[in-house]
This record gives C-alpha cells, structure tokens and sequence, in this order.
C-alpha cells in the first residue's frame, strides 16, 4: 500500500515542482529522473502483487474526502472561468450542473455511506498501473526533446507554457492512478474529473482558436460523460448504500433489477470517457495538441480510463441485458465505422485517431460480452494497443518535426534520410493490425469469444471491419517499405530523449509480444480467476507460442536483414529513358522532363467521412438513449 | 503436440506444395490453351520458366525487396503447414494474410508507379475477400464446434451441408485469392496493359521466382481449404475433398478464360455484398440452430 500511496503521491509533487521550474536544464533532469522513479515503482508494485486476485486495503480518512470536495470545486472553477473567458455557456453551464451536483452529494448524501477500505489491487490494476508508470512516463521524457522543437516552432514572442504543459502531464498520471486503486467510487470520480480537466488545459495549450474549439468540445462531451458518473453515484448511495466498487459489482450480480440504472450511466461515463461514437469528435480534435499530449491521451490515459471502468463493470453487462446490449452495440458499430473512415485519411495523426477510436470499440464490445474470454482478449488489447500506439505516435510527431508534414504521401522521398524511424514505424503499425503480433492474436480471441456467445452482429462487424484496418494499415506500411532499405541514418537532430523513449517503446512492444503466453498466464488469468473463478483461454498456449515465434522472425528480418543486400542497385523502370530514378523524372516524348507520380487509393467516395460520420453518429445517439431510458424508466419489465 | 505437428507440416508443405503447385500451374496452362484452340506449353513449362529466373543476375531497385519476398514464402510455408496437418483454420488464415502483406511491401518497395498502383489494387483485392474468409472460418467453427481442421474427421457429416451458403461465397472470393480474371486487377500477365506488370513490375530473378513459387503454394494452400468443406468421418473423405478441390480449380480456370477484369469499385461492392449475403446468413442460421 506504501507504494500505491507513493505513485498517486509523487507524480503530485513533481507536478508542484514543475510549476516553479523555468529553464530547460534543470526541468530535463527532473522529468528524466522523477519519470525512472515512476517507471521502477509500478514495476516494483507488478512484482510485489504479481497474481494477486483482489485485494483491499482498509484506508478510509475524512481529509482525503475533503480534498477530493476541494478538487470538484476548483475543477469547476478552471471549466468556469474558460467558459466565461472564450463565452462557452454550455460548458460553463455544464460544470455548473456538476459541482452543484457533487456539493449536495458531499454534503447531503455522502455521510450516509462509510467505506472502510478506499484502496484495492487486482491484476488488472498492476496492469493499468504498469501501463500509466511506464509508457505515460516515457512519453513525458519524450515531451522534453519534443517540446523544444516544438517552442522553436512557435511563433516569435509566443509565450512559453512548458512548465504547465509538465506539470500536467504528471498531475494527469497521479489522476490515472487514483482511478485504478481507488475501491472508493467518489475518489474514483474526483481522479476521473481531473484527467477530464487536464485533458482540456492540454489540448487547449497552444490558445489558437482551433485548440480552444477542440477543448471545449472535449470538455462538454466529457462532462456529460462525468454528469452520467455522478448520477450513478447518487442510485447507489441511495438505493444500494455503498460507494466501494466491489460491494456496487456484487450488488448489482445480485439485484440486477436495481443495478440496470446505475451501470447504465457508469457505462455511459465510460463510453464518453473510450470517445465512442457518437462522442468520438472530441479525440479527433485533441490531435491540435502537441504530438506527446496525443501520445498520453491515446495510449495509456484517459481512454484507457474510459475502457478501464468498462472492463471493471463486464460482470455486471452479463446479467443486465440493456447496459450489456448497449455496450456491444456501440463498441461493434464504433469499430467498424471509425475503422472504415480511417481508409480515407491522409493525415497520420488522423489515421492514428480513427484507428485508437475503432480499437477502443472492439474493447468496449468484448466489455459488453462481459464472459472470461472476452475479457482476457480486452485486457490484451489495452496491453497492446497502449504499446503499439504511444511507439506510433512518437514515431509520428518526431518525423512531423523532421519533414515538416504529417501526411503520409510525404512519408516516402522525405523519409528518405531517416531509415531508423521508418523502421520504428513499421515496427509500430505491424503491431497494430498483423499476425503474428500481440493486437491480432487479441483481435482472434475477441472473433472467438464472440462466436462462442453467438454474437452475430459483432461477429459481421467485425469481420468488415478488420478487412478495412488491413486496407489502411497496409498502404501506410508500403509507403515506408522502401526506405527500410536504405544505407545509414543520415539524421542526427533528433533529440537523444525522443531516441531513449522510441527504444523504450519499442522494447515494450517487442518483449509484449514475445511473452504473450507468459504475460497472459501471470497478469491476465489472476484477474480473470478472481472475477469469474474460472478462466478464459480461448486460444491455445501452443498457438501463441507459434505466434511468438513467428514474431521474432519479423524482428530479425526488420532490425537485422533489410540492410544487408548487396544485390547490384538500378533505376526504376517509368516507360521512357529515366534521368533521376529517385525523383522518378524521366525524359518524355517531347524531350521534356516529367515527373511520374502516384497516389495511395483513399476510396473517399465509399469511405469517406461525409457519408459515414453522420450514420454513426445518429445510429448510436438512438442506441444510448434507448437504453438508458430503458433502464431508467422500465427496468421492472426486463426482469 | 500443436506444436512439434505444425512444425512438421510446415517442412512438409514447403517440399511439397511447390511440387503439386507446380504441376497444376503447368495444367492450368495447357487447360487454357485447350479452351482457347491452341495446344499449349509443356507440363513442365512453368518449372523451366522459374529455373531460368533463379539462373538470372540478382538485379534489384529497392535492395529489400527480395528480403519481404523471403517473408512472404516463409509465411505462406507456415500457413500451409498449420492447414495440413489439422491445425487452426483462423491462424491458417492470418498467416496467409501476413503473407500477402509482406508480397505487397515488396511491390511497394520499388518506389516505381506501376508496382505502386499494383501494390495498392493488391492491398484493395486483400481488403475485398478478407470477411469472406473470416466468415467462413466462423461458419465452419460453428458447425465443426472447432476451430481445428483436423476435428473435421470426427464429424458424423461434412460441414457442406451446414455451409454450403458460405461455400458459395467462398468459391466467388476463391477467384480473387487464386488471381484469377475477372479479378486478377493486382497485376496482369501482359507487360503491354496499363499496369505493365502491376505488383511486380520491378522483381526479377530470384525474387520473381520466389513470388511464382509462393503462388503455386497459395494455389495448394486454398485449394485444401475448398476441400475441407467435404471432410468427414475417416481420412477415407479425402478423396471427395481433392475431387471437390479439382473440380472448383477447373471451374476458375473456365471463369477466368470467359469473363474480362472488372474495376476494383466492382470488385469489392460485389465481394463485399456476397460476403454479407452468403457468410451472414449462415453466420445467423447456425446461431439459430
């Protein structure tokens, strides 16, 4: 317990110390080494409770109570003085609604409830804690080399928020930890609200008015989602009279009928929180941030809170049927849709969205499925993605600092000079979509899991979706497969902490996937016994250890073979006498010189965003509102 | 032991399949010729013409193409293996795609227009049969309660007659896997069309030997999956199975010398609807039963 007191603690003082903090130099060292500590706790904290099934701990005090008041109001106050500021009544109003709300259930509800052990551990936590400790504090070492380009980049005489930009990145994963040991659902919304708050102050950093739009979208969107969490509160206070998350979960397996509500809106927090459609607008705009604010925001916080509360409620989908149904459906149609919309994308950050968006929704469904195999194929899929996707990221932002261009058509002649990120990248995007690595054997695991439930729209969701994911993965990876190929890394400008953190990822991906049976036995199955007291395994260990195998092949080949040819080179063949073969420009039948140019296919016409974002977003706009007035209004009739 | 099987089964296929790949390549030609009047090459023709290319001088654009080209056989040597000796029909099917991914690097890697266009039709003809295939994975899982080619054999009747839906979507996204027209929109046999050789304008020597010889295993490779819908009983339904393979084989032959090449919008609406239509409906009916 020391050491879960320590990690939501420490990041806190840091943040502090950041605040004060104006030179480079000394704000390096900080981050650097407050960054390790982070990283070696959580591992140490892995290794104290590897395999522990649940576990409380009896910590209950008045102050943090207090404190966790104190929070609500100033969260209120920062969303209120924007709102007044940049006149945003929504927001401002929304806030309102909630500190109104969270003050008369402090002080009129909350004495009614004690709850002895505020804090837990559970496999999934030390998961989620691993997660946050080590790649959200390696993105934050990241952030120092980044965030001097970046300042560079800025303007003439644009003022230099470096230090809050730090300061919140810390303050988000003490906020992160909160939500993943707190048993006490208050102190897990007060952390909840304050990931929601910092996300707002950091895609808002750069004050352009496209950052403060994309803010306030966040904002409302979130708050909505927070509204929804406070609202659960209340119906288990009242009607279920506890606030520790274990007692609601074993309520709710136990009185269904009462449960419906509550779940409903906890689920809906989630869903807001995981920027499923309809609210997956607001991670698409906080691409306008700094390249590491994305990194965090997609990979190991905030969505990852919003799928981590899902998981948590998986139980509770399998016997309320309205939640559960709303869940898979939202999950399944959010996979597909944003899946397919990532087929017309040029952008990389975008494709980066739209394909954390669609994954998020294949973990929200296995949520929603709410069986061991459908979760031991979600917690893979955060492992994975929250790996796969901060590599990526970082990939891109230190490329979009190298090339001057984020899109990746640029990503070929340009690229050229940077063989050693282009492989990075590659190495990310397998990751992400093929076998025989980690996201794919999950992917496999869900297809199973939702065929052994018999859940044929996610199954035929699924199946398209997945096809899609391929398509665009594909044509990105192919932009990059010459350049793999290249003599040395000519680019010596990128900064030693943006190589430290790319290696770091990397390392994460690669050792995830290689141990993929011995991670699954030691840190998932723990969690899946002590949830259902039985297991999951859908696919068999010695299929993932074919898999891992197989992984080590494309590594080898990737790090080690592509470079080694010594094949005799010649130009590229253009139908006429070529006189640059790197340009691609050739002599034409007029003796003049043309350039021959070719294009990705981006299938705007059947995948673009204008014909499917709005089916989306209505579609699942009438599935959550349906449930929850079903669960609000009719539960009786359910059961 | 999966394991130690797999292992074998890919050795097995690798030495194998080229051989059987090989010969039915030689077939596929002379049965052409035949339905076009003309007598056709030798049997062995496609065996010399790979010889040759093996015997060229290594000449390459990009320096790595013959690297991915490695990849994609090695892959295509496991998915085989994994099929053959009675393992999983989804990992089977995920391995051949990693295959296919690592063929369309390959063409992508030259960096030159042609292979480009081809490597992106490639990546689109992938993204068209991909829900069919994984349909049919889950149709057969669901009426062999297994993922498991092998399990095929204790089955008191052939999943034919449960899937036979999915069987026909199958053999219509079959065309496109074999690179049969009218889909075959990768890549052309004819360097004078507007693809001048599509995916693999750039290969020559030993690359394009590696990708003609991973060619004949995919042959061998999807005509066992054609096969597996007629499994049964004892390993005596084999014989249905190749019986079954061959006449599917020689139907593609005949569709791909009687239809011309449709657009990839064509290509992929249609797949897309077939895949919908065929695999859903039996996806539905089978989690009714």
């Amino acid at each position: 317990m020391t050491l879960i007191a320590f990690l939501i603690i420490f990041p806190l003082v840091i943040a502090a110390l950041l605040l004060l903090v104006k030179g480079d130099w000394p704000r390096n060292i900080i981050v650097g080494i407050s960054a390790a500590v982070i990283a070696v706790a959580s591992i140490l904290l892995a290794v104290q409770y590897l395999g522990t099934s649940h576990r409380l701990f009896e910590f209950s005090s008045a102050i943090v109570d207090y404190v966790g008041t104190a929070i609500s109001i100033a969260i209120a106050a920062v969303i209120i003085s924007f709102g007044v500021k940049y006149k945003n009544k929504l927001a401002t109003a929304l806030a309102i609604v909630q500190v109104v709300g969270s003050l008369v259930y402090e002080f009129g509800f909350a004495h009614a409830v004690h709850e002895p052990a505020g804090l837990y551990i559970d496999s999934l936590s030390v998961i989620m804690a691993l997660i946050i400790g080590v790649i959200g504090s390696g993105i934050c070492v990241y952030a120092l080399g980044y965030m001097i380009d970046f300042q560079a980049h800025e303007p003439e005489g644009a003022k230099d928020r470096r230090p809050t930009f730090f300061a919140l990145m810390f303050l988000f994963l003490s906020a992160m930890f909160v939500i993943v040991f707190s048993n006490n659902m208050v102190w897990m919304f007060t952390g909840w609200e304050v990931t929601t708050v910092c996300s707002f102050l950091l895609i808002g950093y750069t004050r352009t008015d496209e950052a403060i739009n994309n803010a306030f979208r966040q904002i409302i969107m979130n708050l909505l989602g927070g509204i929804g969490f406070l609202v659960a509160l209340y119906i288990a206070t009242i009607q279920m009279h506890t606030i520790s998350l274990d007692r609601f979960i074993l309520e709710g397996l136990m009185h269904p009928e009462i449960a419906a509500l509550p779940v409903c809106a906890l689920a809906f927090a989630g869903l807001t929180k995981a920027a499923q459609m309809p609210f997956h607008t607001w991670l698409l705009g906080a691409m306008v941030a700094p390249t590491p604010t994305s990194a965090l925001l997609h990979s190991s916080t905030m969505v990852k809170a919003g799928v981590f509360l899902l998981i948590k409620l998986a139980p509770l989908f399998l016997v309320c049927q309205v939640p559960g149904t709303m869940v898979i459906l939202i999950g399944g149609i959010t996979f597909m849709l944003c899946s397919f919309m990532a087929i017309s994308q040029t952008n990389a950050k975008r494709v980066l969205a739209y394909s954390t968006i669609a994954n998020l929704g294949l973990i929200t469904a296995c949520a929603g499925v709410g069986t061991p195999e459908a979760i031991w194929a979600a917690i893979l899929l955060v492992i994975f993605h929250a790996a796969a996707k901060s590599l990526l990221f970082l990939c891109v932002g230190t490329a979009e600092h190298h090339i001057g261009s984020r899109d990746i058509e640029d990503m070929d002649l340009l690229f050229e000079r940077m063989p050693r990120l282009a492989r990075f990248m590659m190495l990310g995007i397998m990751c992400m979509f093929i076998a025989p690595f980690g996201m794919l054997i999950a992917k496999w695991a869900t297809l199973v899991s939702f065929v052994e439930t018999k859940q044929v729209v996610l199954i035929i969701l699924l199946a398209f979706g997945s096809a899609a994911t391929f398509m665009f993965w594909a044509k990105w990876l192919g932009k990059l497969s010459g350049i793999a190929g290249r003599p040395q890394n000519v680019e010596m400008t990128v900064h030693p902490s943006e190589w430290i953190s790319l290696i770091v990822m990397a390392a994460i991906a690669i050792v995830a996937c290689i141990v993929l049976p011995i991670m699954s036995h030691t840190m998932v199955e723990p969690y899946l016994v002590g949830i259902y007291g039985q297991l999951g395994q859908d696919i068999s260990v010695d299929n993932l250890w074919i898999s891992s195998i197989l992984a080590v092949f494309v590594l080898v080949v990737l790090f080690g073979g592509v470079n080694s040819s010594k094949k005799k080179r010649v130009g590229v063949y253009l139908a006429g006498v070529s006189t640059d073969s790197d340009t691609r420009t050739y002599r034409n039948s007029l003796s003049g010189e043309s350039i021959a140019t070719s294009r990705n296919l981006y299938l705007d016409s059947i995948f673009g965003e204008a014909r499917i974002r709005r089916t989306g977003e209505i579609v699942c706009a009438i599935v959550i509102i349906f449930a929850l007035v079903a669960s609000g209004v009719v539960p009786p009739m359910f059961y | 032991m999966t394991f130690i099987n797999t292992l074998i089964g890919t050795v097995a296929f690798a030495i194998l399949a080229p051989i059987v790949g090989c010969l039915l390549a030689g077939l596929d030609r002379i049965i052409s010729a035949r339905m076009q009047g003309r007598v056709g090459p030798p049997l062995l023709q496609p065996y010399y013409d790979v010889r040759k290319l093996i015997d060229k001088d290594d000449v390459t654009v990009s320096g790595v193409d013959g690297v991915y080209m490695t990849c994609a056989l090695v892959f295509t040597a496991f998915a085989g293996g994994i099929f053959f000796s009675g393992g999983n029909l989804l990992m089977s099917a995920f391995i051949i795609t990693m295959a296919a991914l690592f063929f369309i690097m390959a063409a992508y890697s030259s960096r030159s227009p042609y292979a480009e266009v081809g490597a992106g039709r490639e990546t689109l003809q992938v993204m068209s049969y991909e829900p069919m295939v994984l349909l049919m994975a889950v149709c057969f899982f669901m009426a062999a309660h297994s993922f498991n080619v092998g399990d095929a054999f204790k089955l008191n009747m052939p999943v034919i007659t449960l899937i036979w839906p999915a069987f026909i979507g199958f053999l219509f996204i079959l065309t496109i896997k074999l690179r049969k027209s009218p889909f075959d929109i990768s890549t052309s046999h004819h360097a004078h069309q507007e693809l001048v050789k599509g995916t693999t304008t750039e290969m020559s020597g030993k690359t394009l030997a590696k990708v003609e010889i991973m060619h004949w295993c995919e042959n061998v490779l999807f005509l066992g999956w054609t096969g597996m819908f007629f499994l049964w009983g004892g390993p005596l339904s084999i014989i249905l199975a190749v019986v079954v393979a061959l006449a599917a084989w020689f139907f593609e032959i005949w569709v791909d010398n009687n239809f011309a090449r449709v657009k990839w919008q064509l290509m992929l609406k249609s797949a897309w609807i077939v895949a919908l239509v065929c695999g859903g409906v039996n996806v539905v009916f089978l989690a009714m039963l």
